[in-house]
């Protein structure tokens, strides 16, 4: 089954690492998605640009209505996902709880809803 | 109806008494989903008050009504399956699973009601969740009555059911005993969903009875049921402290309804085969070495239940039993009982200058009960003024009957101006 892993972190706290922690968080990724690679865990996985670089969109009545920043301002922004393939909820929440922002923000798991379509 | 059948009947009474939840267990197991399961069961319970009385009460009853409750399922949806192309998948699974392990299998049948509780108890479900989902699956209890103990609607107790089984079919929460390396946070999961059932039933949140009998007699039910399961020391510790609080049960409140303190109760009446249970089961956890908050809460309980008079309780063990819960799980609710627990040891103004230091930090200005002991130790030094403003503060942070009466009570024993209500 496949888990959509959307990792919230506080931006402020990760653009205050100083340069050497920062590095070291990287790697701490780069070695993460390693690992559920060769689990089989990974589907795919991608971080975001800053919540400041955040456009957000809707059309009411067929007009297009554009403003700045993102859908809800909320202390945590939503930085980056992990698409995995897990066995359950508990494996998912195994591979969440590696995510190396576990530890300081926050990892919502949600289940990908699946579409019988002909 | 002829004398067989009546016993037939009887037989099939008594064993779904004594093991419908283990049925169920075993059928959610082999059948992946709680509603087929649970319909499944009663159809093998159904099958059996008509078939037993010619055939017989078959050899191992358990394992005929799952293989019952299995054939009827299978066989319901495979007659959909005619219709319904989505349901081929699943018919194709039972068919490759008719070889699973063997439903009557003890150890199986065991670690399938360990799987039930560890489900129920998710911690990826909401705590209402898992509270009304354990009492109806693991416990039997139906919605109504879940919903009569919690004072709540039972279409919302029905539909935090509902909406709990659909997290588990959906979010895909497995029907599993978690591994070792999880299996201490999990459990803790478990043991809080007993704690707040047996609380719930001991103290009740609001309303004019301080004690919901029934809840607390189902919380040692299946606080039994874990220990005999997985005797780890704080399921052990647990077990203890429900049934050393349930010792007091009937001297916590005087006929009329009144809260009788601890040091007041007539402890003649205290249940002494269960304060033997609890103890014996405190020096089990204690022994482990790995116990935690339950078992240390246990052990405080255990030195109040065998001091003969409450002016013979040990409060220097009490008071080094709650430093030593402080040091694994710090609070300001063990801080302020320590500072009471100090002041019986010490004297009021000891405790006085304790719980003074934990209400200037802000922590326990909401909660009823760090102003009811101030005012109980500024009574007993003496200073009636601040006792009364004290005892004022926590009667406006209280909403239970007989709490309130309670504080009601001392405020007219210091004597001074009327009480009024509000």
């Amino acid at each position: 089954m496949r888990y959509l892993c959307l990792i919230y972190d506080d931006e402020s706290t990760v653009s205050a690492m100083p340069p050497g922690a920062s590095d070291a968080f990287m790697q701490e990724y780069f070695s993460f998605t390693d690992a559920i690679r060769k689990s089989g865990h990974y589907l795919g996985g991608e971080a975001l640009q800053p919540v400041s670089t955040a456009t957000t969109v809707r059309v009411r009545n067929g007009r297009t209505a554009t403003t700045d920043g993102p859908f809800a301002e909320t202390k945590e922004q939503l930085g980056g996902f992990y698409l995995i393939e897990a066995r359950d909820l508990n494996d998912a929440i195994q591979v969440a709880a590696r995510i190396p922002s576990a530890r300081m923000g926050s990892v919502e798991v949600r289940p990908i809803m699946e579409f019988d379509r002909p | 109806m002829t004398q067989d059948e009546a016993r037939a009947r009887e037989v099939v009474e008594a064993v779904y008494r004594s093991d419908s939840r283990r049925v169920l267990a075993t059928l959610i197991r082999l059948l992946g989903d709680f509603d087929l399961a649970e319909e499944a069961m009663h159809e093998a319970f159904a099958t059996a008050v008509l078939r037993w009385p010619s055939d017989g009460v078959p050899d191992n009853p358990r394992a005929w009504l799952v293989s019952a409750g299995r054939f009827k399922a299978i066989d319901g949806i495979r007659r959909r399956a005619r219709f319904d192309a989505s349901l081929h998948r699943l018919v194709e699974q039972f068919d490759r699973e008719e070889a699973g392990p063997s439903a009557g299998d003890d150890d199986t049948v065991e670690d399938d009601q360990l799987r039930l509780i560890f489900t129920c108890c998710h911690p990826a479900l909401p705590p209402e969740g898992q509270i009304a989902l354990t009492l109806r699956e693991v416990c039997g209890l139906t919605t109504e009555e879940i919903a009569r103990a919690f004072l709540a609607p039972a279409p919302t107790v029905a539909q935090r059911i509902v909406r709990a089984k659909s997290k588990i079919r959906d979010a895909r929460i497995p029907y599993q005993i978690p591994a070792r390396a999880e299996l201490s946070d999990r459990l803790d999961a478990v043991l809080r969903v007993v704690y707040l059932v047996f609380n719930e039933g001991y103290s009740a949140s609001a309303g004019a009875s301080v004690t919901r009998h029934d809840l607390s007699a189902e919380a040692i039910r299946l606080g039994r049921l874990v220990v005999e399961l997985l005797p780890e020391p704080e399921a052990i510790g647990l077990l203890a402290l429900m049934l050393l609080h349930e010792s007091r049960r009937d001297t916590r409140s005087s006929p009329e309804g009144d809260l009788v303190l601890l040091a007041d109760q007539d402890r003649s009446r205290w249940d002494r085969a269960r304060i033997a249970e609890g103890s014996a089961l405190v020096q089990r956890a204690l022994a482990s070495r790995r116990f935690g908050p339950y078992t240390l809460q246990a052990a405080i309980a255990a030195v109040h239940a065998e001091a003969p008079a409450a002016e013979d309780t040990d409060w220097g063990q009490i008071v080094g039993l709650y430093e030593v819960l402080l040091r694994i799980e710090p609070s300001p609710v063990v801080e302020l009982n320590r500072a009471a627990a100090v002041a019986m040891r010490d004297g009021p103004a000891a405790g006085l200058a304790l719980v003074d230091a934990i209400l200037a930090r802000g922590d326990l200005g909401q909660y009823y009960l760090a102003h009811s002991a101030r005012a109980d130790l500024c009574r007993r030094l003496g200073q009636t003024d601040e006792a009364r403003a004290a005892y004022r503060r926590a009667l406006a942070l209280t909403r239970q009957e007989p709490e309130r009466r309670f504080l009601e009570r001392r405020l007219r024993e210091l004597g001074g101006e009327r009480v009024s209500r509000g």
